[in-house]
């Protein structure tokens, strides 16, 4: 991989944060956007804004087909057999909420749902929104020591009352790639549903929703370098098809009068309302651009710049890597002996490296970790080693303010 | 001095590693818990009156998780506030408040302020101002004996 060509995709790259270089190490919280799609929605906006589904003239028929043909790109990313099991949502946590409101209207006092240690809030607290509502009962497989799921665990609290398995892909606090696809056979042996949060996946991993076997997978566009606001939910066909309308609105009718509505199929039932036509075009963009550099070529540089990173601050004296999975994207969670993670961020921060402080939106994690809070470094492909070594300089003005 | 090293001041540092009055106080007529719920951290505030709500404040101590500087601001806190009544305590919260918050720069008395003055630094990080106003937040609510406060409940 071209490393220079590839950063130069991304003009914010080359801007600076408090007089330094910016070391952009925050993908897990957004990632930043190719030139690409940048241009793709400012042309959107200067010459094809349109709304879709709604007119017979030029404009409105373009904004249409681009609208689909996004669509078209999304389900050959993650191999999904229809494209109309594509849904375009708001982004993951909508995604699930979609699943928990609309799926969820199926489950019944005592039902079980099974989620892991590990899961970001917004896996957490749509179920048990539903679970109260519900009178349904919520089961969390635990972790490894090298914060990893598991699998014993999670095999031993499925049994035939789980009527769903919700699970994370990849977690976003740990790195960690869960073994979705056997995961997903251990719940189908007991009848479950089962959906994977793939928001911390997209970015890194090439994903195949058949071969994992899953019946819904969510993600966002954001944290793939595609705009913010828009996402995907997966389903299959005859789950989606079966399902009550989420929200009611425009586009999603066959026939309104006030006496009886009729919804329309697969994808506009779940679509009410116009949706967020330039983020699915953007996000159409970044599958065009992650395309053209290559998911193989992605995941073994990411590995590369992990290894590299993951053994500079292993030797770090009083630093400690929260997450150590065999499998694992470039997501380094760490804490430094006697210094809270906000006080890194800050002084980071003054060296222009960018990081998350703080609890990750997983606050069940943190106190299985005994920390209120983890820093935490994650890469992209157009992260590259001298800024893993700016990292780790960084680091050391932390303790050496802090000795 | 720049940006950093006057949010890090030597006093910061300082009570960050060896906090004044940190631990449950035994026996106590007030404590609250301040808890940031951006960033999850707790700290946990006890005081001594007289009688519960009655007379003024024998003792201020603290416990809990927190940066730096919830800690240092914990720390210096419990120190400020000591002999102080009620009236005089929310007077102190507020103008401890003003002086984070204040966009017009703050007048500081060194003599009057003490380490107080220390805190200013993080007027220059928005970022941070909830950890430094965390603990007085929690002493008001610990004086009212309210269980608890979210700094995302209170204005600044």
């Amino acid at each position: 991989m071209n490393i220079a060509a590839v950063r130069s995709d991304f003009p914010i790259l080359s801007r600076e944060v408090s007089g330094k270089p910016l070391v952009y190490l925050d993908n897990g919280a957004t990632t930043q956007k190719p030139r690409a799609v940048i241009d793709k929605i400012s042309h959107f906006f200067e010459y094809e804004n349109s709304n879709i589904h709604r007119g017979v003239h030029y404009l409105s028929m373009d904004a249409t087909d681009q609208y689909d043909r996004a669509r078209v790109r999304l389900a050959k990313m993650i191999n999904a057999p229809e494209e109309r099991e594509v849904l375009f949502v708001r982004g993951t946590t909508e995604a699930i909420n979609l699943v928990t409101s609309s799926y969820g209207t199926r489950l019944q006092q005592g039902d079980e749902i099974l989620l892991t240690l590990m899961e970001h809030h917004a896996n957490i607290v749509p179920w048990q929104l539903l679970a109260e509502k519900r009178g349904l009962v919520i089961q969390v497989a635990g972790i490894t020591e090298k914060g990893e799921l598991d699998l014993d665990d999670f095999a031993a609290k499925l049994n035939s009352r789980t009527k769903v398995a919700a699970f994370t892909h990849v977690s976003n606090a740990l790195g960690t790639i869960n073994p979705v696809k056997e995961m997903t056979r251990l719940a189908k042996e007991q009848g479950a549903m089962v959906l994977v949060d793939g928001a911390q996946a997209v970015p890194h991993l090439c994903v195949d929703v058949q071969d994992i076997g899953c019946d819904f997978y969510a993600f966002s566009s954001h944290k793939m370098f595609g705009p913010d606001g828009v996402g995907v939910l997966w389903g299959k066909e005859k789950l989606l098809s079966s399902m009550p309308p989420y929200q009611g609105g425009g586009d999603m009718i066959e026939q309104v009068s006030f006496e009886k509505t009729t919804f329309r199929g697969i994808p506009e039932r779940f679509e009410a309302g116009t949706p967020n036509i330039s983020g699915a075009i953007g996000l159409g963009a970044a599958v065009d651009y992650l395309n053209g550099i290559g998911h193989a070529e992605i995941e073994s540089y990411e590995k590369e710049l992990l290894d590299y990173a993951g053994a500079a601050m292993g030797e770090i004296e009083g630093l400690t890597i929260h997450g150590t999975a065999e499998d694992k994207v470039g997501v380094i969670s760490f804490t430094l002996a006697g210094i809270h993670p906000h006080d890194i961020g800050t002084i980071l921060d003054t060296e222009g490296v960018a990081i998350r402080a703080g609890h990750h939106c997983a606050q069940p994690l943190m106190d299985h970790l005994k920390v209120s809070g983890t820093a935490r470094a994650s890469f992209a492909f157009y992260n590259t080693t001298q800024e893993a070594d700016s990292l780790v300089a960084a680091i050391c003005k932390v303790q050496k303010m802090f000795a | 001095m720049d940006d950093l090293s006057d949010l890090y001041q030597d006093i910061i540092l300082s009570h960050n590693k060896h906090p004044h009055n940190e631990g449950e106080l035994d026996p106590h007529t007030g404590e609250a818990e301040g808890f940031n719920p951006l960033c999850g951290d707790r700290l946990k505030v006890y005081l001594r009156q007289a009688e519960q709500g009655k007379g003024n404040v024998e003792a201020v101590t603290f416990t809990g998780e927190g940066c730096a500087i919830s800690k240092a601001s914990a720390s210096i806190m419990t120190s400020a506030v000591k002999g102080l009544s009620a009236d005089e305590i929310e007077a102190k919260v507020a103008e401890v408040v003003d002086l984070l918050t204040d966009q017009d720069e703050p007048e500081i008395d060194l003599m009057t302020m003490g380490d107080l003055a220390a805190l200013a630094g993080v007027r220059k990080f928005p970022a941070r101002i909830k950890c430094a106003t965390l603990a007085w937040h929690a002493l008001l609510a610990a004086l009212k004996d309210e269980a608890s406060v979210s700094t995302e409940a209170a204005k600044k």
